[in-house]
């Protein structure tokens, strides 16, 4: 039976219709709302490729069903910024060259998002800590953690000015 | 003023191959230029470097170029986009291309301004005559060049020193749209009217399909979804993906298979391997019988089962319309694979478009080409209307051709001074190419009606770097060397190419032998590997990277606190690379530091090379510490817990020297670092320990086991 769920995402609200509440958010944000930018990886909650801010938290989108996105508020990496304004996340993977293949990218933007957020000035290891929960499988980890360093430095100094 | 045809030098490889300019290089519209290469992006950045030498070649700017690669409808056929070979011979091919075209446009420039073409010169492709614009131009000279003549390899490439753009370090091209979330990959291709899919897959080649449960695998989809079956492929069909992905989970349940094989733990070990069947081969000349009074050093080191684990599972699409198969592929080989499909599905070849699209990193033979068959397979069965597969996680983990167990037994006679004389490696492995060009079977056609017949045993001949005898042969200078190589003819499970082949076993083996030999003849690793390498280029690495780690020879180890060397040349012909590893040791191994020099001739993107070479010692180091395929009533590693890679938090530091970046040939780099990151970790450990672990990977039980036995 056909239902809608409403919800917001990236500050806009949606509203789908969809026959099964049990599809996972993942499905619905790339199949019905077009969003590629969160990737499918492993369906088990392993990888963190589907990783979005729900209400400020990271949460990985692959499982989690549509019925408890109701009223709440979804961030994705199309969320974060654009090429004409890039987020100081997605700057600073770019200056660092942080990535090889690319398709943890969108999953890890927004692990380092929600770190930053609870920690703006992270340790080495207090970020790679936080990543954990990502797997890259290409071995860009370290430009990825001095990417959110680079970002973490400039986003404080953007804060004091 | 001909020139004489003897005077033609030869074309590279892919270039004659494909000796239409046209499919290069073409001018679409004023200030575009379009470059066509075979090579695919693996997520390492080829076509970044491609796009680098064209415009280098050319003399235009990079931002005009846009790159078509592995399309079957336009691009150069250049095989597969493997084995580090990109930049070695597809790249030297576009330079050759881009300058034929260039001195094509420049003849022409000259008949057209009435001047000789020594006095022309290119800038961002307007024609200068003395330095100063014509108001000519690649685009305004166009219509006068035939650029569907053939290459005659006439065009004088740049030497080293007039590079502009090669040799600079050029960001990512691709990395922008993923770091925004744009839809790159081919997971997220949409085409109209598309419906998804799901294999049921075969458990193995030879089950058959007992019984479906459609009612109660229908009513798991909770919305419609179809079967589509050939003989005993069977897959489900919808417009909704959760669907259809609902219903391929049921049919793990509702399925019911006959004449399943399923792999015990004890073939997931590599010493299962000597008991098998097997093709011996000796590569060298016969062993000596008689040590002839020299002292006879042998060690066996064994490796298991590796998945290349992509971060995405494979995708594949596919629609047949009015007798044409186009299909949609992240493989590594877009012509290989339209000859494949053409033998499985019983069409021409001529009838069948294959394109590529990115898929996330494969390094190797993954599930790609099997994913892209499956669409097809079912698109067949639906024409007019686009398919997409999408692999579960644990069907790629299960059913991914894996890189091969490796058994490498070292012999070696020692002269007096306690140097190899004679060296000899056993090898054990089961084939590293089962590759569609190679006539592997794609994975769904073992379940058409009349299956295809498997090939003959084979693997990659020598003559293409070998597969499991890939670096089976140091580089230093020993008298007497030779690889006895037992090809094992049946594996529990398909086999194919993993970034190195068999290169990471061989060197693993080969280095840690080393380093018990040097421990033998009471000297420093550094230079014992020294004092029997004449090789300069092998000398530079090797001393650099014992510079760049503060190697102080006859330092202890113990307590837990060791550092390790290991060197190659890649292939024994191409890049050469020394790695030093630190590190601690528990119960766990813990990964402190890593340093590498790299000799990889003329670099043409030296943070991608870099950012190559970093993840080649990433993932050895993976590999190494953490992976294993194990069976267990079948492939019992079907995820990313029961098969862990290294996380963030155990990657250690590492830093990277680049040496004679400016040697005219480029060698790939995606594979050199494999077997010496492997090798340092394992002499690291032997260091730390004061005891060996010969086989990998390196778990806390052989640590364990090691500890107790000391």
């Amino acid at each position: 039976m056909t239902k809608k769920y409403e919800f917001t995402v990236n500050g806009r609200p949606v509203s789908v219709s969809l026959d099964n509440e049990e599809a996972p958010l993942l499905n619905v944000l790339r199949n019905n709302l077009g969003l590629m930018g969160t990737r499918f990886g492993c369906g088990l909650e392993q990888c963190g490729c589907c990783m979005v801010l729900i209400d400020g938290a990271p949460e990985k989108s692959c499982s989690k069903p549509v019925w408890s996105i109701i009223g709440k508020s979804v961030t994705t990496v199309e969320g974060l910024g654009t090429p004409e304004h890039p987020h100081p996340l997605q700057q600073a993977f770019i200056d660092e060259q942080a990535g090889q293949c690319g398709y943890c990218l969108a999953g890890i933007l927004i692990s380092a998002q929600a770190l930053l957020a609870r920690n703006p000035s992270p340790t080495r290891s207090e970020i790679a800590q936080a990543l954990d929960d990502n797997i890259c499988r290409c071995g860009s980890h370290n430009r990825i953690i001095r990417a959110i360093e680079k970002a973490a430095a400039r986003m404080g100094a953007g804060a004091i000015s | 003023m001909n020139t004489p045809v003897m005077n033609t030098p030869a074309l590279p490889g892919p270039l004659a191959d494909n000796p239409r300019l046209e499919r290069w290089v073409t001018f679409p519209a004023p200030g575009k230029v379009i470059v066509g290469t075979g090579r695919v992006e693996l997520g390492q950045g080829v076509l970044t470097a491609m796009t680098q030498i064209a415009a280098d070649e050319l003399d235009v700017a990079m931002e005009r170029i846009t790159i078509r690669s592995g399309d079957t409808e336009f691009t150069p056929n250049e095989g597969y986009t493997a084995g580090s070979q990109s930049i070695q011979f597809g790249g030297v091919a576009m330079r050759q291309a881009c300058a034929d075209v260039r001195s094509l446009f420049i003849d022409q420039a000259a008949r057209v301004l009435g001047c000789k073409t020594s006095e022309l010169s290119i800038c961002d492709g307007g024609i200068l005559h003395n330095g100063v614009p014509t108001g000519q131009d690649y685009w305004t000279l166009a219509g006068a060049v035939d650029l569907a003549a053939e290459a005659t390899g006439g065009g004088k490439r740049k030497t080293v020193a007039d590079f502009n753009v090669i040799g600079r370090s050029s960001a990512r091209l691709d990395l922008p749209a993923k770091i925004f979330g744009a839809a790159v990959f081919i997971h997220d291709l949409v085409l109209d009217g598309m419906l998804h899919a799901r294999v049921v897959r075969q458990p193995n080649r030879g089950a058959t399909i007992d019984a479906i449960d459609e009612r109660a695998i229908k009513r798991a989809a909770k919305a419609p979804v179809e079967f589509v079956r050939n003989g005993n492929f069977l897959a489900i069909v919808g417009a909704d993906e959760t669907a259809v992905d609902l219903a391929g989970a049921a049919a793990a349940k509702y399925v019911i298979w006959q004449h399943v094989e399923t792999p015990t733990p004890l073939q997931a070990e590599a010493s299962w391997l000597r008991q098998r069947p097997v093709i011996d081969r000796i590569i060298g000349a016969p062993e000596p019988a008689d040590p002839q009074g020299r002292v006879r050093f042998e060690s066996t080191y064994t490796r298991g089962y590796l998945a290349h684990a992509s971060i995405s599972p494979s995708c594949g699409l596919a629609l047949y319309h009015d007798g044409r198969l186009t299909v949609w592929t992240h493989c590594q080989g877009v012509f290989p694979l339209r000859a494949a499909l053409a033998r499985t599905l019983s069409l021409d070849a001529s009838a069948i478009t294959v394109h590529h699209v990115q898929g996330s990193g494969c390094y190797g033979h993954n599930g790609a080409d099997d994913a892209a068959a499956d669409a097809a397979i079912i698109a067949m069965k639906m024409p007019g209307v686009p398919i997409r597969v999408r692999w579960r996680r644990e069907e790629e983990f299960v059913y991914e051709p894996k890189s091969p167990a490796m058994v490498v037994k070292v012999r070696a006679l020692l002269d007096d001074a306690g140097k190899p004389a004679d060296w000899s490696a056993e090898i054990w492995s089961g084939t590293h190419n089962y590759r569609p060009g190679a006539g592997g079977n794609l994975l769904g056609a073992q379940a058409l009606p009349n299956p295809p017949p498997e090939p003959p045993p084979g693997d990659v001949p020598e003559s293409h770097g070998g597969g499991a005898t890939r670096n089976g042969e140091p580089l230093y200078d020993i008298a007497h060397k030779r690889i006895i190589h037992h090809l094992v003819t049946e594996t529990p499970v398909r086999t194919s190419a993993l970034r190195g082949l068999g290169a990471m076993p061989n060197v693993f083996a080969i280095e840690c032998a080393i380093d018990e030999l040097a421990e033998r003849a009471g000297q420093d690793p550094v230079q014992y590997r020294l004092s029997i390498t004449v090789d300069p280029r092998a000398r530079a690495v090797i001393e650099k990277v014992a510079a760049m780690a503060g190697w102080e020879a006859g330092e202890s180890g113990g307590a837990g606190r060791g550092r390790g060397i290991a060197f190659a040349r890649y292939k024994s012909r191409a890049a050469y690379a020394a790695v030093v590893v630190a590190l601690d040791v528990e119960e766990t191994i813990r990964l402190r530091h890593v340093w590498c020099a790299t000799d990889a001739g003329l670099v043409v993107n030296p943070d991608g090379v870099i950012n190559q070479l970093e993840g080649g010692i990433i993932q050895s180091a993976s590999w190494v510490l953490k992976e294993q395929v194990r069976f267990d009533d079948g492939v019992s590693s079907f995820d990313w817990e029961t098969y862990p890679v290294l996380k963030f938090s155990e990657v250690p530091e590492i830093d990277i020297a680049l040496i004679n970046t400016k040697d005219e040939v480029p060698l790939g780099v995606g594979e050199v670092t494999a077997g010496p990151t492997a090798a340092a970790i394992g002499n690291a450990v032997s260091h730390a320990l004061g005891a060996r672990i010969r086989d990998l990977p390196l778990t806390r039980e052989r640590i364990m086991a090691t500890l107790l036995k000391e």
